[in-house]
């Protein structure tokens, strides 16, 4: 480890009178828009979330309805409580009797929790650290991410390559939904194109993330010297600058599948093949 | 060291002590400063705005210097001769030489400090294209250069431990008894607590003079204070009627005017248009230059493509004869809505490739004029853009001919002749801020005794700078400055005559007398009206040596114009107009000849000397204007035959 | 055109208040050119900082109607009018006067910022650097310090005790340039992480979403320096690797002995030299 005992210390005075009236804000335009959007958003996902983990059924669409469809709340879903079908091939889970979403979302919900552009928007939003710019935060003490737990987003990383394996896992699901058993073996339906959609959303959402942006070139220091990594970088950095519509986006895909399988699963639609 | 003297009426002065003190912190005060302390003397830095927001900050096109990196066949002589020919020869011989010498090795040193600047191929410092520069030789960093060097250089001055006394405001210099330049006293603009320095050398580097026009690309800080105080401590000053106009500035929209746009977008193909549509530049076309110039539209607009079989357009004539062009067309009241002309690139080339080529333009434009130049004309007309002439100084020390003061950048004279090259201010800079630095770290050296300092003179400094607060019903100083720029504007702008000069001197004493009178109210604190106040003085006395300059030099010559004798002479092309103020505080004027080049050096302006030396009559400006952007480092073709000494920035 | 009300901040450290001006409209100004004809006319003594007036030297930063801009660059046209534009110091930083702030803060955290240490140059004594080297921290060196981003960061906007160990978004990415430097051998990330913030910055953009320079400080700077900070602090496998290899960067404090000057006290400090108005505050 390094010290830095050695970079002296200028001193800040502090203190100082500041200009200006003492008020929250002097911005006139809807600055909490966008903030209580995000809240609500966000609370409507965590909500129906939390609905789904515990119906801990309807989420799977087998070989009764002649399709492979499963929703992306709940894969892998390796657990002895898996409905028929649903199972991982290679390894199962007997002691897990509790719903199998759990287990299925804790990596996503690490991920997610953890990534950049959430911790802005959750920040913002819920912990309104600040609300918007120019908005005083009114909290008393900030230390930001300096401590226990917060501290923790450092090791957004580690997330983030599990949550590559859960994307290997669900592409590999969105595969198996254009087999089509007994309905012409393999084909394309609308929730094979749906679990498509959500498994290619995710890629670019965890492809786009900065951790990874980081690891493939962004701790070099001399790009020329490093091309292979300069290039992963080059590929990686401008998915990155669009990180924020592929975070919402794969979050709209992932309840939008889950919802289209729940229906199916459930017999209020069949799943139309299209071809 | 710093002590406190008390001053009659409770008023009190901060007085420090240092080795070197250095005024002004743009590229040339930070670079003198920087080699100050590198040596270990208590070195000082003081500028009337923060620290990294001096003028050089504006500097967009890049720094000359004949590194070679783009064309190895360039070196110091080309660059020497270049600058020669483009300050037509009335440039200090050794300044010029030393500059092109040294250049190279300054921006190396940049590098070492952290510059960043473009790069070619095989990793080297780019260089690019530049009005009269012979081979690319520009180093940059896109359209921000000046920023670059400046904060290099502040970074630099920062991690010396340099010590920066900023928004600091220097009045005047004190001399000793001794007749050295031992004190300065000025002010703190955010309290307006007054403050002197003691020092064995100063150097001034406070830049140019711009402020004293109505349309003017310099920034606020160019009120010419440093010309002002080397003048009223006895410095000679040389060729101050050597001011550079550029004609295309913006004029419109009001928020923009004086705003520089670049050459390259006539280089690109923009013409100039009157109210009614014409291109008037064809009629104004000078028999000196009929044979090389187009007279039709078609063979000009041939010309971009094909700059061998056409002649050049008329809108790439020489800067004076542009700008004396929409001069006339609006005084004939063919002016655009704004009082300019129109720059019309939009009807003339796609809106992609103005974007490409002009990307800062286009930029510029459509943030601060809401006018997007791919659609719609820009309103131009010339705008005040640097000074050549300025504080006579040694060439291998800048030191003044007042012992104890040594001058860089801007501020000092001689570099440049009568007309700048786009691009050597910014090497200039370095080269003799260096030198300033260097040499008034010896001159502190070897000083003996202590400076002294004259309690009474700083006494009277501050009672004068005091004074408009306590006239009760003096002008507004905004209405002063206000008069002084339209009288400066109207008639020592680009183009000058005898009887107008002669007027303006005659305002000028007016204006002495209505600044004497100002009145300036509220608290010291960071008082504008004040500042402005104590601006006066410096830019009348900036305004006078112009005036008083341009009505001796009977001859046009580079930046300087005189409608009453348009060509060169070339007796008045071998003397320097020297004024100073003699003991008794009255004007002198006299021209003293320039110094001799050796003849090794003036033997490199015998080859194809066609386009060289003297004036506007054969001022060889009009070549390739499309000197270009150049970012790609790759040599053109026809590049070293089509010659152009047209300013860029 | 109509007239036009701006409503000024008028005060210094002992309070103020807001002042109205009703100027005519003229076509095509920006609000410093307002503040200029305010001054030219009915207000001579409103303190207002400014130098180029062309978006290039960072002075004219002020608070207009509540959002951190420039003055010079934000135009009349793009602001309603029909109520009056509200104009403030900036917040963050102690009032000097009107809208004039002692920005000291800002050049205290530049004073501690270990310098480019650059590595041995070519044989020839100059360097190789690609533009694909450089391209990265020309992005910063972007910056105009108009110090908009530190004014609006909550980190010090709303919490005054955090100044001290907060270097900042704009020496962020003056740290990130260092850091990234293809030329540099010295390691700041410790100092980074202990004594400079790095972690008190909780990503939420404010001082992208302000930069007139476009510089996206928050992903191109702060992110990947938290993200290198990880790599020296947080992340085990990264520290196994360390281990194993034996590849550290050197050391603040080796850094620090070899460039003693870049580091040494100087007699005093940038505030007292800035003259700030003693009743400014404590130290
Ligand atoms: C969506 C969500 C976001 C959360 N965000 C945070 C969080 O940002 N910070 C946190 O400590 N716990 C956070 N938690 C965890 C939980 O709220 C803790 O119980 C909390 O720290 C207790 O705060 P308090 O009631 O004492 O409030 P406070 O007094 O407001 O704060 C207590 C502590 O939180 C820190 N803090 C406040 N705002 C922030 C911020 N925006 N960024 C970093 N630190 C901050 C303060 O420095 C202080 O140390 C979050 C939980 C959820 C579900
Ligand atoms: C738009 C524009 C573009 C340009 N582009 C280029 C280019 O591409 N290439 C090129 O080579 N040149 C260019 N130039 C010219 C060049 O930028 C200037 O000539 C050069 O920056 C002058 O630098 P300086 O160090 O002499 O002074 P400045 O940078 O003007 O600095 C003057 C300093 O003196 C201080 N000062 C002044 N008066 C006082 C006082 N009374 N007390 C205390 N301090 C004082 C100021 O605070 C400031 O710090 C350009 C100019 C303009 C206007
Ligand atoms: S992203 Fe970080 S540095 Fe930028 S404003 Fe927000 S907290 Fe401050
Ligand atoms: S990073 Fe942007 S906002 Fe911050 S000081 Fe620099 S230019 Fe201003
Ligand atoms: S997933 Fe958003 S930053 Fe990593
Ligand atoms: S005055 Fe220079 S940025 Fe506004």
């Amino acid at each position: 480890m390094s010290t830095i005992e050695d970079v002296k210390p200028v001193p800040v005075t502090l203190g100082g009178v500041r200009g200006g009236p003492e008020r929250r804000t002097l911005r006139r335009d809807r600055w909490w828009a966008s903030p209580a959007f995000t809240y609500a958003v966000l609370t409507l996902f965590v909500a129906y979330t939390a609905w789904a983990v515990f119906q801990n059924a309807d989420y799977y669409v087998g070989v009764n309805m002649h399709r492979d469809l499963i929703s992306p709340l709940y894969s892998p879903c390796i657990m002895g409580s898996c409905v028929p079908g649903a199972h991982g091939t290679f390894l199962v889970l007997h002691w897990w009797t509790i719903t199998p979403a759990i287990f299925a979302l804790s990596v996503p919900a690490a991920f997610r929790s953890t990534c950049y552009y959430y911790r802005k928007a959750y920040y913002r939003s819920f912990w309104q650290a600040p609300p918007a710019c120019g908005v005083a935060d009114g909290h008393a003490r900030y230390t930001g991410e300096t401590r226990f737990p917060l501290i923790l987003q450092n090791l957004h990383r580690y997330a983030w390559g599990l949550a590559l394996v859960w994307n290997v896992i669900l592409t590999i699901d969105a595969v198996m939904a254009f087999r089509m058993p007994g309905d012409g073996g393999i084909g394309v339906s609308v929730g094979s194109l749906i679990l498509t959609v959500n498994a290619i959303a995710l890629w670019l959402y965890s492809l786009s993330c900065h951790a990874c942006r980081h690891l493939c070139g962004g701790h070099v220091d001399q790009f020329s010297k490093a091309p292979i990594r300069h290039r992963l970088w080059k590929l990686v950095t401008p998915l990155n600058g669009r990180h924020m519509q592929f975070a919402w986006f794969s979050l709209f895909m992932v309840v939008l599948a889950d919802v289209y399988v729940r229906i199916v699963a459930a017999g209020w639609i069949h799943d139309p093949k299209l071809f | 060291m710093s002590t406190t003297i008390d001053l009659a009426g409770g008023e009190t002065l901060e007085l420090h002590d240092f080795d070197v003190v250095v005024i002004g912190a743009g590229g040339a005060g930070l670079r003198a400063a920087v080699e100050a302390k590198q040596r270990g003397l208590r070195t000082a830095l003081v500028c009337k705005s923060l620290l990294g927001k001096a003028h050089t900050v504006m500097a967009e096109g890049g720094a000359a210097a004949a590194m070679g990196n783009v064309w190895p066949e360039d070196n110091w002589q080309v660059h020497f001769r270049d600058t020669m020919r483009g300050g037509k020869m009335l440039n200090n011989w050794r300044m010029a030489q030393l500059h092109a010498q040294e250049s190279p090795d300054r921006i190396y040193e940049l590098e070492r400090w952290g510059a960043l600047f473009d790069r070619t191929k095989d990793g080297r410092i780019l260089q690019r294209d530049f009005g009269g520069h012979r081979y690319a030789r520009l180093a940059h960093v896109g359209d921000r250069t000046g920023l670059e060097l400046i904060r290099t250089l502040q970074q630099r001055a920062v991690a010396l431990g340099l010590e920066v006394f900023m928004e600091c405001k220097v009045l005047r210099l004190l001399k000793d008894s001794t007749g050295q330049v031992s004190a300065a006293v000025g002010y703190w603009r955010p309290t307006g607590g007054f403050v002197a320095f003691t020092a064995k050398a100063f150097v001034l580097a406070t830049g140019g003079v711009g402020k004293a026009w109505k349309y003017t690309s310099n920034s606020w800080e160019s009120t010419g204070d440093g010309h002002a105080m080397a003048l009223w401590a006895g410095a000679d000053m040389i060729d101050m009627e050597c001011v550079q106009f550029h004609p295309t500035g913006m004029v419109w929209p009001l928020s923009v005017r004086g705003i520089l746009v670049t050459e390259g977008v006539r280089g690109d193909g923009g013409v100039l248009r009157n109210s009614e549509g014409r291109r008037f530049m064809f009629d104004y076309i000078p028999a000196m230059f009929a044979a090389e110039t187009a007279d039709t539209e078609a063979e000009a607009d041939r010309w971009y493509d094909d700059h061998i079989n056409n002649r050049r357009p008329p809108e790439l004539l020489p800067r004076d004869e542009v700008a004396r062009s929409i001069n006339a067309e609006v005084k004939a009241g063919r002016g655009s809505p704004h009082g300019g002309v129109f720059l019309d690139i939009a009807s003339r080339r796609s809106a992609d490739y103005i974007r490409r080529r002009l990307p800062s333009m286009y930029h510029q434009f459509k943030e601060l004029a809401g006018v997007d130049i791919t659609q719609e004309p820009m309103e131009v007309g010339p705008t005040c853009h640097y000074i050549m002439g300025g504080v006579r100084v040694d060439a291998d020390t800048a030191a003044t001919t007042v012992p104890g003061l040594f001058a860089a950048g801007e501020v000092a004279g001689g570099m440049h002749g009568s007309n700048r090259l786009g691009g050597n201010s910014l090497s200039d800079l370095l080269v003799f801020g260096r030198r300033a630095g260097m040499a008034a770290a010896d001159f502190a050296e070897g000083r003996v005794g202590q400076p002294g300092f004259d309690e009474a003179e700083a006494r009277q400094v501050v009672a004068d700078a005091l004074a408009p607060f306590s006239r009760e019903d003096g002008e507004n100083p905004y209405e002063v400055h206000h008069a002084l720029q339209e009288t400066m504007q109207s008639l020592v702008g680009i183009i000058r005559t005898e009887s107008e000069l002669r007027q303006a001197l005659d305002e000028l004493a007016t204006l002495e007398e209505r600044a004497s009178h100002v009145a300036v109210r509220g608290g010291r604190a960071y008082n504008p009206g004040w500042n402005l106040a104590t601006d006066l003085p410096s830019m009348l006395a900036v305004s006078q040596l112009v005036t008083r300059g341009a009505i001796e030099r009977r001859e046009s010559r580079g930046g300087h114009t005189r409608d009453d004798y348009p060509k060169a002479d070339p007796e008045l092309g071998k003397v320097n107009m020297v004024q100073r103020l003699d003991e008794r505080g009255q004007w002198v004027l006299t021209p003293e000849p320039l110094p001799q080049m050796p003849p090794e050096l003036a033997a490199l302006f015998d080859e194809g000397a066609s386009t060289s030396a003297n004036g506007a009559a054969t001022d060889g400006k009009a070549g390739a204007a499309t000197a270009g952007d150049g970012r790609d480092g790759q040599p053109r073709e026809g590049q070293q035959s089509t010659q152009t000494t047209e300013e860029g920035r | 055109m109509g007239d036009v009300t701006m409503r000024i901040w008028r005060g210094d450290q002992n309070g103020g208040q807001f002042v109205d001006y009703t100027v005519p409209e003229v076509e095509g100004e920006v609000v410093l050119d307002v503040v200029h004809r305010i001054q030219a006319g009915p207000a001579p003594d409103l303190a207002c900082r400014w130098n180029c007036k062309a978006g290039k030297c960072g002075s004219c930063s002020a608070e207009i109607n509540g959002k951190p801009r420039l003055m010079c660059m934000t135009r009349m046209d793009q602001l309603p009018t029909e109520e009056p534009i509200v104009l403030a110091p900036m917040r963050t930083f102690p009032i000097i006067r009107d809208l004039v702030t002692d920005v000291s803060f800002n050049y205290v955290m530049a004073r501690q910022l270990p310098p480019l240490k650059p590595r041995d140059p070519e044989p020839d004594g100059t360097y190789r650097m690609q533009q694909v080297d450089v391209e990265r921290g020309q992005e910063f060196r972007k910056c105009i310090e108009c110090f908009l981003c530190q004014d609006v960061c909550h980190v010090i906007r709303d919490h005054e005790e955090n100044k001290p160990h907060y270097a900042g978004p704009r020496f962020f990415i003056r740290y990130m340039e260092l850091e990234s430097h293809p030329l540099d051998t010295n390691d700041r990330r410790e100092l980074l992480r202990q004594r400079m913030g790095i972690g008190l910055c909780n990503i939420t953009k404010c001082c992208t979403e302000v930069c007139p320079e476009g510089i996206k400080i928050t992903d191109n700077a702060i992110i990947p320096l938290k993200e290198r900070v990880v790599d020296g602090a947080y992340d085990p496998i990264a520290w196994l690797g360390r281990k194993i290899l034996r590849r550290t960067k050197r050391s603040a404090r080796e850094v620090a002995a070899d460039a003693p000057a870049a580091y040494a006290p100087t007699s005093e400090d940038l505030g007292e030299r800035r003259a700030v108005p003693e009743t400014a505050g404590r130290a």
